[in-house]
């Protein structure tokens, strides 16, 4: 095949957007799982996983963050890519569109995809600014001879605001839509499908999303109203 | 028992080329016989027109009896009408209300270009044919039944990719206007038999590359096309024809 063919193929695009999608649901999951430590009173579990990611994983941490960084710009430029391309493919509308119920998988979820990527494209941005390179607290954790990052002030002092609850809240949700499409949608674009296997792993999917939205829902939810900001 | 008669109010999408700019025309077809197929109504209307000496309305069909493909506009905001596994000429005026307004539209993508009114230009999918959807073997006489092996599996899901007509549903229902369904369908079709193996990465990737330059959209999975589909082809034959691309990729 030739190189144009395997880089820009209608069919390609959709490939690498699958594998990069996969890569950052993989992510979201251990994300999730790591944060579930700021359920515990005690700070330090959380504090010492952060500081063991930062700094005491050598330079594993920046092959991640280089890896991440380059999945996400591969699945934001292939998307603005093939959506153009798919808007173009229909320059006049219809002026009635009726969804076909009976096998169709279309849903708020899938029709949505670009707004709610854009979207959480920018929630990412503001996300590091708020956390990766927000306030930074230093104190030492019991058994400690030296200080590390308090990680764990920083994230409970952040929901101490209602505003900030309501908008990570608000894109968690829209992210939560994201999934619901993106996840067992990679897999049916990678052309793992068939008879008995797509429907399993749309309902697998659709779990995934569910999961990983009420996850990360009910973090902040959870400090805000057991940690101060709402007494 | 004589049923009763119905009056359906229609709005149809007129265009005089494909140069020219469309609108809906409202009609009223008064005494629509319930058990008329929608293109006979459509006819019934046709003779109206044609006796107030107005231009009929341009549609496609030919064999009316849902097999040859021909057939095929947007009824009420849904490809080949209300109900699924249906051609636009199987549609019954039962399935409409007494009264009821009807938006018909032409199949809508780039690829498929208006010629007049309801019909549509969709050679661009024989242009994808002729890239690949054929097995360039010299036909001999019948051989002997056992001499190519076919696994009873493979032959049936083979014959239900066949069953693809072409009409073009897929792209019309897909919000993408892609044409992956179909494709997949071709593709598929011969990529699960043993005639068809040998030529198969280079059938899918000129079909595909075709596809591409056709212009139709790329597929998200939303999975209309399956639910419009007449012969309600599964959108497994898109992840056949990925997986047969993903092989041709490293060819």
């Amino acid at each position: 095949m030739r190189f144009k063919m395997i880089l820009a193929s209608s069919l390609s695009k959709k490939i690498y957007m699958s594998i990069a999608g996969l890569v950052w649901s993989a992510f979201l999951l251990v994300h999730l799982l790591g944060n579930l430590q700021l359920l515990n009173p005690d700070r330090d579990p959380f504090n010492k996983y952060s500081y063991f990611l930062t700094h005491q994983t050598g330079e594993f941490i920046y092959l991640a963050e280089f890896l991440l960084a380059f999945f996400l710009i591969t699945h934001f430029l292939y998307a603005i890519w093939v959506q153009i391309g798919n808007w173009r493919a229909r320059p006049q509308g219809y002026s009635m569109v009726r969804w076909a119920k009976n096998t169709s998988k279309r849903s708020l979820g899938s029709v949505t995809m670009i707004y709610t990527g854009a979207l959480v494209l920018i929630f990412l941005v503001l996300h590091l600014i708020h956390f990766k390179y927000g306030e930074v607290v230093y104190y030492t954790p019991k058994g400690y001879t030296y200080q590390i990052r308090d990680m764990y002030f920083t994230v409970m002092e952040f929901f101490r605001n209602p505003v900030n609850v309501f908008f990570y809240v608000a894109v968690m949700v829209l992210l939560g839509f994201h999934l619901s499409h993106g996840a067992w949608s990679a897999f049916q674009s990678l052309g793992l499908s068939g008879k008995r296997f797509t429907p399993f792993i749309y309902t697998i999917g659709v779990l995934f999303a569910i999961v990983v939205a009420v996850g990360f829902v009910f973090l902040p939810l959870w400090i805000y109203f057991t940690r101060g900001g709402a007494l | 028992m004589e049923k009763k008669k119905l009056t359906i109010h229609l709005k149809v999408w007129r265009q005089k080329d494909a140069d020219s700019k469309g609108k809906f025309v409202s009609y009223t077809v008064n005494d629509v016989n319930p058990d008329m197929s929608f293109l006979e109504m459509l006819d019934v209307l046709n003779e109206e027109l044609i006796k107030k000496d107005e231009e009929p309305i341009e549609f496609d069909n030919d064999c009316r009896e849902g097999i040859c493909g021909m057939c095929g506009s947007v009824i009420n905001g849904t490809a080949h009408g209300p109900q699924s596994g249906m051609t636009t000429c199987d549609v019954r005026m039962r399935m409409f209300k007494d009264g009821e307004t009807i938006v018909v539209e032409p199949f809508r993508a780039r690829a498929f270009p208006v010629i007049k009114d309801l019909a549509v230009d969709r050679s661009a999918l024989d242009r994808i044919m002729s890239k690949g959807g054929y097995t360039s073997v010299r036909t001999g006489g019948v051989p002997e039944a056992l001499s190519l092996p076919v696994p009873k599996p493979n032959a049936d899901e083979a014959m239900d990719m066949a069953a693809c007509i072409g009409c073009g549903a897929c792209v019309a229902a897909c919000p993408n206007a892609s044409a992956a369904l179909f494709v997949g369908a071709k593709v598929s079709h011969l990529a699960l038999l043993p005639q068809g193996r040998p030529e198969a990465a280079r059938r899918v990737e000129r079909m595909v590359a075709q596809m591409d330059e056709e212009g139709f959209g790329a597929c998200s999975n939303h999975g209309e096309c399956e639910a419009v589909c007449p012969k309600e082809i599964s959108i497994t034959a898109i992840g056949r024809m990925r997986r047969e691309y993903l092989r041709a990729m490293f060819k």
